[in-house]
C-alpha cells in the first residue's frame, strides 16, 4: 500500500513553495522506488506553518511544517519512518491547538479533501444539502435559510433568507445566480480559500440557490488577481457536471443549472454587487442606482440572487443540518459562524473560523500571538480597506456585526490587518483616499473627486501647523461628511471610516495633540 | 517592435467573432484579446466595436476603466508587487521602493530596456505571508528585498 501525504495547491502555500516541496517529495520517492500519494489539498489556514506536509498515518494525519524542498529526503529516513520523528513534526493536525479551538462549518472539509475530487466530496459530507434540498420546495428552502440567521459574509450582513424570498417571488422567465467572488480587501482570503481548497461547497450553495428561485444559469464573478482559484473552480465544475450535479436534469429531479466562471479585469469597485452587474453585461463597472434591488431587476434586467462565496458556501451545512443547528453558534443577530482572516503584522496568520462573539483580542493575540516583529500591537484594521482603525485599547470589541458598528466600524468580510508600533496612521489615512481615487467608478463627484482632495488635504495637515492645519482638519472632516452622505455605494461611503478613525485616535500621527476637537 | 507584441487585425477579429454572441461579449473578447497578444492595442478598438455594433467609445470606455488592460506592450517580464494594507504592515512600502529602483521603472511602466514592467496590485489574498509579489505570474509570499535581488537575478538570467 502507497503512503498519502498531503501537500496544499492552495496559492499563499503555493508562494511559500509548496509546489517546489511536493515535486521534491516526487523525486524522492521515484529515486528510492517508493510509492506515494501525494494529495495536493486545500490549506488547512495555518499560514505561519506553510507549506505544511501532512502524512496519513493508522492513527489519523501528522502535520509537519515548515517544510522545505531541502527537508524532503528526510522524510524518506528509516528512523523517520520508524517513528515518526522529525524536527518538524507539529503532532496530529487536528490536535493543534489554533485549529482544534476552531468551529468550523463553512470550512469543515478545507485542507481535508481533494478539492477537485466528487468522490472525496461525496465521502466527506457534500451535497447531502441539495440532496435535502431537492426534497422541498422553493419556500420551504428559503424558510430553513432565514431560520438559520445567516447574512452576506460579503460585508454588508444583509438576511440571505429575504434575498432569496424576493427574488423567489418574482415571475420571470430567466433568473440568475451570481456568486461575489471579486474578494478585493486587503487582509481577506476567505473566498479564495474555499474556492482553491472546497470549491464543490460553493458550487453546491449555488445549486440550492438556483433550486429555489427557479434559475438555470448561474456565474461566479472572479477576480482576475485568483487564477489559482479559475483552475480549481473549473476543474471542479467538471467532476460535478460528469458527477450529474450540474447541467441538465440535477439528480434526476428534472432541473438544470449550470455555472459559469467569470474572469474581472483588476477594478475594486467590481465587489460592489451593481458594478459587478455591469461588468458581467461586459460593460464599464458603474455602480448603479437602487432601487431597483438585483433581486428583483439584476443581471440583464432579471431577478438575479448575488451572495458572496462564504454566504453561499455555508448554504449547504444550514440545509444538511437544518437552520436551528447553525443558528445556535454566534452572538445577537450575527448568528453562525464568520471565517475570521488574521493577516498582516502577526506571528499566526490564518484563517479562523469561529462563532461569531470571539474578541478581536482573542484573535490577535491567542490565536495569532501578537506581531511578528515582537514589537507591540499599535493599530488594527478591521474589515477591509473600507473599515476603521482601532487602537489596541479596544481590542475587547466582539467580532459581531452590531459590535463593531458601535464601535464606528464595520465587520466587512471578516479581515483583520495587525500593525505594530512603527505604523504611520497620518500614512494610512492617506492612503485610504489614495485608494479610494484609483479605485472609484466616478459616478458620484464626492468619491470620484473627493478622494483627491482627501489626499491633498491630508497632506497639509501632515505639512502645516498652527491655524492652517487646524483649517485642513476641519475640511478633512467636511469632505468626509460630504463622501459618507454624497456616495452610492460603500467606497466613496466608507471610505472616511478608515481616514477618520485615523484622525481619531491617533491624532499624534497628524502631529495634533489628543484634543484636537 | 518586438514582434512577440505586435498584433494583427485578423487575430482580434477572429477572437470577436468567436465571442460575439456570447452574454457580455465585449469584456470576454477584451480578456481573450489581452491574454493572447499580451495588450489591448488602440487600433483593436474599432475592429471590436464594429463587429459587436457599439460605438468606439464605448469601447474604449470599457478598455480604460479596468487596471488590467495595457495600452501598450509589456516587458519581457511582468512584475506585480501588492500595495495594499497587509502588506503595507509588513514593509511593502520600502520593498516597492527597492523594487522601482532595481526595476528602473515606476509602477505602471517598462524599464528602459523593456525587460520589467512593473505594476502596482491591491491585494492577491495572499494577507497571511505578506508582503506579497507576482513574477511573470508565480505568487511569491513573505517577501523581503533580498529574497526579490534573487528571484529577479534568475528570471533576467532566463532561468
Amino acid at each position: 500500500m502507497s503512503t498519502i501525504i498531503y501537500i496544499p495547491r492552495d496559492s499563499s502555500a503555493v508562494s511559500m513553495g509548496a509546489d517546489d516541496v511536493a515535486n521534491a517529495f516526487n523525486r524522492e520517492a521515484q529515486r528510492l522506488g517508493v510509492e506515494l500519494r501525494i494529495v495536493r489539498n486545500g490549506s488547512r489556514g495555518l499560514y505561519w506553518l506553510e507549506p505544511m506536509v501532512e502524512v496519513e498515518t493508522p492513527v489519523g494525519r501528522i502535520a509537519y511544517g515548515p517544510v522545505h524542498p531541502e527537508d524532503a529526503a528526510s522524510f524518506f529516513k528509516p528512523e523517520f519512518l520508524l517513528s515518526g520523528e522529525h524536527r518538524l513534526r507539529l503532532g496530529p493536525t487536528e490536535e493543534i491547538p489554533y485549529l482544534k479551538n476552531q468551529e468550523r462549518l463553512t470550512f469543515a472539509r478545507v485542507g481535508i479533501t481533494d478539492p477537485v475530487s466528487l468522490d472525496d466530496y461525496l465521502a466527506h459530507g457534500g451535497y447531502r444539502g441539495l440532496d435535502r434540498a431537492l426534497s422541498m420546495s422553493g419556500a420551504q428552502i428559503v424558510e430553513e435559510v432565514t431560520t438559520s440567521g445567516l447574512r452576506g459574509r460579503g460585508g454588508a450582513g444583509f438576511p440571505a433568507g429575504i434575498k432569496w424570498k424576493t427574488t423567489l417571488g418574482i415571475e420571470a422567465k430567466q433568473k440568475y445566480v451570481v456568486c461575489n467572488a471579486d474578494e478585493g480587501d486587503s487582509g481577506t482570503f476567505s473566498d479564495r480559500m474555499i474556492m482553491e481548497g472546497d470549491p464543490l461547497v460553493l458550487i453546491e450553495g449555488m445549486t440550492i440557490a438556483a433550486i429555489v428561485v427557479g434559475a438555470t444559469d448561474g456565474y461566479i464573478y472572479l477576480r482576475s488577481e485568483y487564477p489559482d482559484a479559475f483552475i480549481t473552480l473549473n476543474e471542479a465544475l467538471d467532476a460535478a457536471r460528469r458527477g450529474g450535479y450540474l447541467g441538465g436534469n440535477i439528480r434526476g429531479s428534472g432541473k438544470s443549472f449550470d455555472i459559469e466562471v467569470y474572469v474581472g479585469a483588476g477594478a475594486y469597485i467590481c465587489g460592489e454587487e451593481t458594478a459587478m452587474l455591469e461588468s458581467l453585461e461586459g460593460k464599464r463597472g458603474m455602480v448603479r442606482f437602487k432601487p431597483p434591488l438585483p433581486a428583483i431587476a439584476g443581471l440583464f434586467g432579471q431577478p438575479t440572487i448575488i451572495n458572496n462565496v462564504i454566504t453561499l458556501a455555508s448554504v449547504p451545512i444550514i440545509l444538511e443540518r437544518g437552520g436551528a443547528f447553525y443558528k445556535d453558534y454566534g452572538m445577537g443577530r450575527s448568528r453562525g459562524t464568520i471565517p475570521i482572516q488574521l493577516a498582516g503584522n502577526v506571528k499566526r496568520p490564518g484563517l479562523i473560523e469561529k462563532a461569531f462573539g470571539v474578541t478581536l483580542r482573542d484573535i490577535i493575540y491567542e490565536y495569532g500571538g501578537g506581531t511578528a516583529s515582537g514589537r507591540p500591537v499599535r493599530a488594527v484594521q478591521v474589515g477591509g480597506p473600507l473599515g476603521a482603525y482601532f487602537p489596541e485599547s479596544m481590542l475587547d470589541v466582539a467580532m459581531d456585526y452590531e459590535a463593531i458598528v458601535a464601535k464606528g466600524g464595520i465587520l466587512g468580510h471578516g479581515g483583520i490587518v495587525v500593525f505594530d508600533d512603527t505604523v504611520d496612521l497620518a500614512q494610512q489615512a492617506r492612503y485610504a483616499m489614495e485608494f479610494c481615487a484609483i479605485e472609484s467608478c466616478g459616478k458620484c463627484t464626492p468619491c470620484r473627486i473627493g478622494s483627491t482632495r482627501g489626499v491633498e488635504v491630508i497632506d497639509r495637515i501632515i505639512a502645516t501647523r498652527g491655524a492652517e492645519k487646524s483649517a485642513s482638519v476641519e475640511l478633512l472632516r467636511d469632505l468626509c461628511d460630504t463622501m459618507t452622505a454624497g456616495s452610492l455605494c460603500a467606497l466613496g461611503g466608507l471610505t472616511p471610516l478608515p481616514v477618520m478613525s485615523a484622525l481619531r485616535f491617533f491624532p499624534g500621527d497628524f502631529g495634533l495633540s489628543s484634543n484636537n476637537e | 517592435m518586438d514582434t512577440a507584441h505586435s498584433w494583427d487585425e485578423a487575430a482580434v477579429e477572429s477572437i470577436a467573432l468567436s465571442l460575439r454572441d456570447k452574454p457580455g461579449a465585449l469584456m470576454l473578447i477584451l480578456r481573450r484579446v489581452q491574454d493572447t497578444i499580451g495588450w489591448v492595442p488602440p487600433d483593436s478598438v474599432p475592429v471590436i466595436a464594429k463587429i459587436l455594433n457599439l460605438s468606439r467609445a464605448e469601447v474604449h470606455g470599457v478598455v480604460t476603466f479596468y487596471h488590467d488592460f495595457r495600452h501598450a506592450p509589456p516587458g519581457k517580464n511582468v512584475i506585480k508587487v501588492c500595495r495594499a494594507e497587509s502588506c503595507q504592515s509588513m514593509g511593502a512600502v520600502a520593498l516597492a521602493e527597492h523594487v522601482k529602483k532595481s526595476l528602473s521603472c515606476d509602477f505602471g511602466q517598462t524599464s528602459p530596456d523593456g525587460t520589467f514592467t512593473l505594476d502596482a496590485v491591491y491585494c492577491f489574498g495572499n494577507c497571511a505571508c505578506s508582503p506579497a509579489v507576482m513574477v511573470n505570474g508565480k505568487l511569491l509570499g513573505r517577501v523581503t528585498p533580498k529574497s526579490f535581488d534573487e528571484v529577479i537575478g534568475k528570471t533576467a538570467a532566463g532561468r
